[in-house]
């Protein structure tokens, strides 16, 4: 279908729904890179009055890549809910942002709606809203999920607490564990990305996170961030695996590109599922994304990065994860250039992940060749914190020592917890106070105490710390 | 620094174990000061070596009085803005040196080493000289060809100018993308019989060559194993292994 936009005596013509919705997104270079992007500034907004006036149901008939070929196509279009979608049919994706912002519009409405929007849908709307938009209605969205804690909660924000090693060091793996849990981090996953890319490597790492935890009753689960085959492998040895972790993306040939199909997801959730490890709940996959994702693996079929992010949540949405992470800023520059467009990017996904019914977090960060700094991180972690995001990154110091980017620290979680007044899962605020390392407000104590209980002499093999 | 209002982390000392910046201590929620600047500090050299240009006849100079001959090569990205948003311009050589680099090997054993900008000029400007003086005197099997200094570089334009020179094998030696503790990594990238069009799936890598991350010694070791067995072998690339020893692809794509 055409769709077509006439200003000024000029029309506007755009070829397919993917045309339109990608010379509709906002300026980013990974469309320029993919030639996807509108040509001027006037096209941009041409697209979006025209997108403004295309029917949600037109979603339902025009596949932005072919439903014979693509299986996440199928399984956005064969898992539609119907009756779900009912309340807001009659809509145009213009009305649907005037829906999402009105004052009538009620959590339990939302969460209703979820499984009735389709990716495109969402996508679609988030090129009509301003910063402002996608933070307030993604305030309204409530995702909680369960493992061995709650999250997601109203008011509480929780923490990836990310102890990464450059060689999987045990020893410089623990201790950042413990400076992070000691600055009130973790209850969202203790989760490590390997240099190593191994089995053996992985059972060896979830081991030893799992004896730590253990010992301390923490209210915590553990991840390690390897291939989901490796985590497959790990859980046939017996390994305590609490969380299956994998990157996904929103097209089969990008998910091939990651060595993985629907199919191995099932599998592999399924198998996850079987060792009931969770004590207040099963969400046990964690799925991080990031715009760019697609394009970068050639995989991206013309669609624009923003909705071709979007498609990857309806991959995760099947598994009912525990957390979904975007790592915005990861991919660098040649998919966003700097921090305007990470900024938007971040808010982006973390408002159509949650009308998806996802829980989202999100990994502020960047790179050091992207026009960032950590006052642009400071940014997004504020608007992500007044969005209502459920999970952020703690990283020692803010610097990724394997992966070499930065990200959000310790410290960052303990400023967004007080300007905000966000407060953590409530297993782990009391499981710290327990540990006198919080106080009953949750603020970090005077930390000696605290430190001695989590550093007996022989738990690192130190002889007395 | 003037002695500090923070409170220090008692489990401080516990730093020698990672160079993650853990026991940072706290003011309130926030950074000390010192911590704050620290960091601060080493994102300004990962700035400063992303954007800083290769000094291409400095370099010329110190290689040429260490007995290399040298050409020069740059590719299709004119600047550095352009190098960050087109990664495909930074994979072509530019027309305009093309006739220049042209050449013919009668050996049929050339080796072709390249030295490029990547994404930190401070890696090769420091580290690619001592690393080829480490290497020079095992490669009496190979017809050592000028070294290539080329400016706004991807990885895959050392195939380019490999093909061009007639070359068996390829090295780029290539600035990393910096890392807060590693501004200046060197990444070396070898490719067997190169062409315009290689995948990454067809180069091997020895990656943070630096002299607190794998020192010249060892990733000299690593290069020299690696092109004789490539040699052998008639390939590079996945099938090609250096034990455990063959890191990751992945810097500057």
């Amino acid at each position: 279908m055409v769709f077509s936009h006439t200003t000024h005596g000029r029309t506007y013509r755009f070829g397919d729904l993917k045309a339109l919705l990608a010379k509709a997104s906002p300026l980013r270079s990974g469309d320029v890179l993919g030639e996807v992007a509108a040509e001027s500034d006037i096209e941009r907004i041409a697209a979006r009055y025209a997108l403004a006036d295309v029917p949600l149901t037109h979603f339902l008939t025009e596949a932005v890549v072919p439903y014979e070929s693509d299986e996440v196509t199928r399984l956005i279009i064969d898992t539609h809910d119907e009756a779900a979608f009912l309340p807001i049919r009659d809509l145009t994706v213009g009305q649907l942002r005037e829906w999402l912002l009105s004052d009538e519009l009620t959590v339990e409405t939302l969460t209703g709606v979820a499984s009735g929007l389709t990716p495109e849908m969402v996508a679609a709307v988030s090129k009509l809203m301003r910063n402002q938009d996608l933070i307030l209605a993604a305030r309204k969205c409530r995702v909680v999920t369960h493992f061995r804690n709650t999250l997601g909660l109203p008011g509480r924000m929780s923490v990836r607490l990310q102890p990464n090693h450059p060689a999987d060091d045990i020893q410089g793996i623990l201790v950042s564990t413990i400076d992070g849990l000691l600055y009130g981090c973790g209850d969202a996953v203790i989760g490590i990305n390997p240099a190593s890319d191994s089995t053996a490597t992985a059972i060896e790492l979830l081991r030893a996170l799992d004896n730590f935890r253990l010992r301390f009753n923490a209210p915590l689960q553990m991840c390690v961030l390897t291939h989901i085959t490796n985590t497959m492998g790990a859980i046939e040895a017996g390994a305590p695996v609490d969380l299956v972790f994998q990157s996904i993306a929103g097209t089969q040939k990008a998910n091939e590109n990651f060595g993985i199909t629907l199919a191995l997801l099932q599998e592999a959730h399924e198998a996850a599922l079987s060792l009931r490890r969770g004590t207040v709940g099963q969400n046990c996959m964690y799925f991080e994304t990031g715009q760019g994702t697609a394009l970068s693996a050639n995989a991206h079929f013309g669609v624009d990065q923003q909705t071709c992010e979007a498609r990857a949540y309806a991959v995760a949405r099947r598994y009912s994860p525990l957390l979904v992470n975007t790592v915005v800023g990861f991919i660098g520059p040649e998919y966003l250039f700097d921090s305007k467009q990470i900024i938007r990017a971040g808010l982006e996904d973390h408002f159509c992940g949650k009308l998806l019914g996802l829980p989202m977090g999100c990994d502020v960060c960047y790179t050091n060749h992207a026009e960032a700094d950590q006052d642009d991180m400071d940014t997004l972690l504020t608007l992500l914190g007044v969005a209502g995001v459920n999970f952020i990154m703690g990283v020692p110091g803010a610097d990724d020592i394997m992966l070499n980017y930065q990200s959000t620290s310790f410290h960052d979680s303990l400023y967004v917890r007080e300007v905000l007044g966000l407060k953590r899962a409530p297993e782990f605020e009391y499981w710290l106070q327990q540990m006198e390392i919080t106080d009953a407000a949750g603020r970090l104590r005077p930390s000696q105490v605290a430190a001695d209980k989590l550093l007996p002499g022989d738990l690192l093999g130190l002889g007395g710390a | 620094m003037t002695k500090s209002l923070a409170t220090s982390d008692p489990w401080r000392t516990l730093a020698r174990f990672t160079s993650a910046r853990i026991g940072l201590g706290r003011v309130g929620s926030s950074l000390p000061t010192e911590a704050m600047l620290d960091f601060s500090m080493a994102h300004a050299w990962t700035r400063d070596a992303i954007y800083t240009a290769l000094q291409t006849e400095e370099l010329s100079r110190e290689l040429e009085s260490a007995g290399f001959l040298t050409c020069r090569a740059w590719s299709r990205a004119k600047d550095r803005v352009e190098y960050l948003h087109r990664p495909d311009l930074g994979r072509r050589l530019s027309p305009n040196c093309i006739d220049n680099l042209h050449s013919h090997s009668d050996s049929g054993r050339r080796l072709s080493i390249v030295i490029a900008d990547g994404l930190s000029s401070l890696a090769p400007s420091q580290h690619a000289l001592p690393l080829l003086k480490c290497m020079l005197p095992q490669l009496s099997e190979w017809e050592m060809d000028d070294v290539i200094i080329a400016t706004q570089a991807r990885v895959a334009l050392g195939d380019e100018i490999g093909a061009l020179r007639g070359a068996e094998a390829v090295v780029i030696l290539i600035g990393e993308r910096p890392g807060l503790n590693a501004a200046d990594s060197l990444g070396a990238y070898l490719t067997y019989k190169p062409h315009v069009g290689c995948s990454d799936a067809e180069r091997n890598c020895v990656s943070n060559i630096r002299p607190t991350g794998l020192s010249y010694e060892r990733a000299a070791h690593k290069l020299i194993y690696l092109l004789h067995e490539a040699r052998a072998l008639g390939c590079t690339g996945v099938q090609l292994k250096d034990d455990s020893d063959v890191v990751r692809l992945g810097a500057v794509r």
